[in-house]
């Protein structure tokens, strides 16, 4: 760096110069000047002094007893957790306590010794900005240097070598990422069909609607303007396997039942979907996947929590306020001859968020 | 056999010389010592960044210790009885086991929680301080971009975290993560499986990201941190103008001890406040969420405060949804993408790039070491401003129904509040700032024309009253001050320019009293008095 301007003069030995000298010339030459440099008390060992160093001297202290406590809560609190237990919960808050306590006894003591008896200082280091054109020029030239050591522009056939070399060598270092690759549309086209695809996951059978533990269900189950969660009655169908199966089943009241099957003959692939009183509709949202499980009975609106759109049942699901584009899709549902609900068929339009080659 | 003395007073001499004529250095070393900081309490904001990512370090490692980031299904058999006997990633089993079966497992889990949160919030702080006081204008461009990444990486590194315990509350974001991501129009949903490694959720998210949390995204950022504070070094801190200070210095006090004895100080304080934090206040109750299931969700599901603003979005972007048949197939490009994908690319591209464009608009190509005072850059006060305005609204929209639930506002006026604010907000912001910098510009003008109020009012003998005002330096035949602006601080109080004199220091007793001594002398002096 050029703020060095060593005095050659200068003799750190002269019996005359003090440390401190030592100190202000070491900092010149490093292009600081300290221009103020004052003790903070100008009479040593003054009762306020004194005071601050008490101050922390205490500070220290408590970090010292803090960290003693801590090490004592860590070891011998009773920590081990229990249910409804008492102290165990205070396990957590003391240690929290303790150690902050310990960390900011130390950050005080240090911050009151720089502000409080640290001498007063001012120093002024100068920036040096000015680009020095002479250096410029020289490592320039010896940047275009090498280039023109390589000579590359010369030499075509070196030219192409490289290209040729090169280019196979870095497709070769990005390839590997497609290890990473799976075919959306590939094994059973998972995006256009869930767990009640029967072909795919019941050998052909029609997929009962189950409860959460796997028991199917029966229309009495669901009582007039309730709703359950149910999942598809296939191995692994209630788990996160399924993620895109959770359905909602809903029994409506009469007068809603009647509007609804009114209005389903509005959406052609919801045709005949529905079962007496009870209709099925996805319970992922179509915005963006969560679960759309907040259903207001008196208006027959279905909430989803994440980001409030909202789906109107008894209108095929249509959705009439917030973000989502799409309605839930509806699983066509029938009763079996053992009086449990079953889908008469997979999902017929994609469930869940939105994709490109969604049509 | 003469044994040789050992001579302790020596030491450190022969040392030191030692260490000098291997590694020569001493002046490199004293260099350091001898570098000066200027001093500012808004130049700490990115310290506690700095020393919450310490902290991260610290507890992350810990944590590893005992996370198993492994998405096996296993039966819940641990000592938290409501969870017993039920299904769950082990992911989830082994955070659940963090907090109740190791033994301080709980409060570094939230230590490390509480950093993260701090750390982001500790950026966008210090981002607002650099941005509006001109901090990232040349020489500085390379270090504010730098610092910019740094809060897009933070915010992925911070997601990443929160998603790997695999509760019902992060699955959840995975999800909306999938959706996002699906979204990208052609390779949508090839991205999606790629990245999950099938369809939703699959087996192997949580080990990818488990691996992006540990060691891709924390090396990025360590990296990224060196070369921030590597260029700091390097340029030297900016200061605020003032009395001896110029472009082309830097006044403060020296490294060693003053500065790096505060800094010292100043970590253990954010340490303290973190660790008080991680053991008092709870946070992420994982246990409370359960374990991920596709199909459950509780109402007031937020992510991490720096994620909101793009939850916000989610919920703002109206339903505008394109599609369209080609070649007789049927597309679709959903709302998401543009809010989630272009937008959060287009603030990227604007944040990164401003320099670059203020300086271009100002044809502005100087060296700049000396900040501005916000009320001195009206626009990019305004800009700023109007970019904060945008990210509130956001912001307050990704809670929007917990604003409705407490206020006992309708969700769906909520929604459409944030909807028209989000478009009258920032402008409005931009007015607003622009006009009150102005008016404290205009402000210090007139306290240097005229000087500082004393609050005397006079009566002239016609009757009229005025109020007595002091000059703040030499005046000319009108009575008007001679003294320029200089970009700082002008004292508008008496109290400032020494009128009233300084208030008593010390807090439960005043220190200005000190000497034992004097006191006593003054005493004696007091009694031979009486």
């Amino acid at each position: 760096m050029s703020t060095q301007h060593n005095d050659s003069t200068f003799d750190p030995d002269e019996p005359h110069l003090t440390r401190f000298d030592l100190v202000r010339e070491g900092a010149r030459r490093d292009g600081v000047e300290i221009v103020h440099y004052e003790p903070r008390f100008a009479k040593a060992g003054t009762a306020a002094e004194k005071r601050v160093e008490r101050t922390i001297a205490f500070w220290f202290m408590i970090t010292g007893l803090a960290a003693l406590a801590f090490v004592v809560v860590y070891v011998a609190w009773p920590w081990e957790y229990e249910f409804g237990g008492h102290l165990d919960k205070w396990y957590t808050p003391m240690l929290g306590a303790t150690l902050g306590l310990a960390l900011f006894g130390l950050g005080a003591a240090q911050i009151i010794w720089a502000k409080r008896l640290l001498p007063a200082e001012v120093s002024v280091q100068e920036r040096h900005d000015d680009v020095d054109t002479v250096e410029q020029k020289l490592t320039g030239a010896t940047l275009v240097n090498m280039g023109q050591e390589l000579n590359v522009s010369r030499r075509p056939l070196l030219k192409g070598a490289i290209a040729l070399g090169a280019l196979p060598l870095g497709a070769a270092a990005v390839v590997p990422l497609g290890g990473m690759i799976v075919d959306p549309h590939g094994h059973g086209d998972p995006l256009f069909h869930t767990g009640f695809d029967a072909k795919q996951f019941n050998e052909g059978k029609p997929v009962r609607l189950v409860r959460e533990d796997g028991t199917p269900i029966r229309p009495e189950d669901v009582s007039v303007g309730g709703q359950i969660t149910a999942f598809p009655g296939v191995p692994h169908g209630t788990t996160n396997v399924h993620a895109d199966s959770p359905t909602l089943l809903i029994h409506l009241r009469d007068n809603d039942a009647k509007l609804t099957r009114e209005n389903l003959g509005r959406v052609e692939v919801n045709k005949g979907g529905m079962w007496q009183n009870f209709v099925a509709y996805s319970k992922i949202c179509t915005h963006l996947g969560c679960p759309a499980s907040l259903y207001e009975q008196q208006t027959n609106r279905l909430l989803c929590p994440c980001h409030q759109s909202q789906f109107l049942i008894t209108d095929n699901a249509k959705p009439i306020f917030g973000p989502a584009t799409r309605r839930l899709p509806m699983l066509p549902i029938g009763v079996d001859d053992e009086g449990f609900f079953y889908a008469t068929s997979d999902y017929k339009v994609p469930v869940g968020a939105a994709f490109w080659e969604r049509p | 056999m003469k044994k040789k003395r050992f001579d302790l007073a020596t030491l450190p001499e022969r040392s030191a010389k030692g260490i000098d004529e291997r590694f020569h250095a001493s002046t490199p070393l004293r260099r350091m010592f001898n570098k000066v900081f200027p001093d500012h309490w808004s130049f700490m904001l990115g310290e506690i960044a700095l020393y919450s990512f310490i902290v991260l370090l610290l507890t992350g490692t810990f944590l590893g210790l005992f996370f198993d980031p492994s998405m096996e299904e296993v039966k819940y058999d641990g000592v938290y009885t409501p969870l017993k006997g039920i299904e769950m990633s082990k992911a989830y089993e082994s955070t659940l086991d963090i907090s109740f079966e190791v033994r301080g497992g709980l409060i570094m889990r939230q230590m490390h929680h509480w950093a993260a949160l701090l750390f982001m919030a500790s950026i966008v702080v210090h981002m607002l301080r650099v941005f509006f006081t001109g901090a990232f204008r040349k020489p500085r461009e390379a270090n504010w971009m730098i610092g910019f990444l740094l809060f897009w990486l933070g915010f992925m590194e911070g997601l990443f975290g929160y998603s790997i315990p695999d509760d019902g509350l992060s699955g959840t974001g995975l999800r909306v993560i999938n959706a996002i991501t699906q979204s990208i129009p052609v390779i949508g949903s090839w991205a999606g499986f790629a990245l999950f490694g099938g369809e939703f959720p699959g087996t192997v998210i949580i080990p990818r990201f488990y691996i992006l949390h540990v060691l891709i995204f924390p090396a990025i950022i360590l990296g990224l941190i060196a070369a921030h504070m590597g260029l700091l070094v390097k340029q030297k801190h900016t200061q605020w103008p003032g009395p001896g200070r110029t472009n082309k210095n830097v006044v403060g006090v020296r490294m060693f001890p003053g500065f790096a004895m505060k800094g010292g100080g100043f970590f253990m304080i954010t340490f303290a406040v973190i660790a008080a934090m991680g053991g008092l206040f709870q946070i992420n109750p994982i246990w409370l969420f359960g374990p991920y299931q596709a199909s459950v969700i509780s109402s007031a599901s937020q992510p991490d405060w720096y994620v909101m603003f793009l939850d916000g979005i989610a919920r703002l972007w109206p339903a505008w949804e394109t599609r369209f048949e080609l070649f007789g197939n049927g597309y679709t490009i959903p709302p998401i993408f543009w809010a989630a994908v272009v937008l959060p690319g287009v603030i990227v591209n604007i944040g990164l790039l401003y320099p670059f464009l203020e300086a271009r608009f100002t044809k502005d190509k100087e060296q700049h070491h000396l900040l501005q005072r916000p009320r001195d850059t009206p626009v990019r006060t305004g800009l700023g401003m109007m970019a904060l305005a945008f990210y509130l609204v956001l912001f307050a929209s990704g809670g929007n129904d917990v604003i409705a639930q407490h206020f006992d506002i309708s969700l769906n006026a909520m929604t459409w509040i944030g909807r028209i604010a989000l478009l009258l907000a920032p402008p409005a912001a931009f007015w607003i700032s622009y006009r009150i910098a102005l008016g404290l510009q205009q402000h210090d003008r007139e306290v240097l024309a005229h000087g500082v109020e004393t609050g005397i009012i006079k009566r002239a003998p016609d009757g009229r009253f005025y109020e007595v005002h002091q000059p703040l330096g030499p005046v000319d035949d009108h009575g008007h001050g001679q003294l320029e602006y200089e970009g700082w601080v002008v004292p508008k109080k008496m109290n400032r320019i020494g009128a009233l004199g300084p208030a008593i220091r010390g807090f439960f007793s005043p220190l200005e009293v000190e000497d034992k001594e004097a006191r006593k002398g003054k005493a004696k002096e007091l009694a031979g008095k009486k």
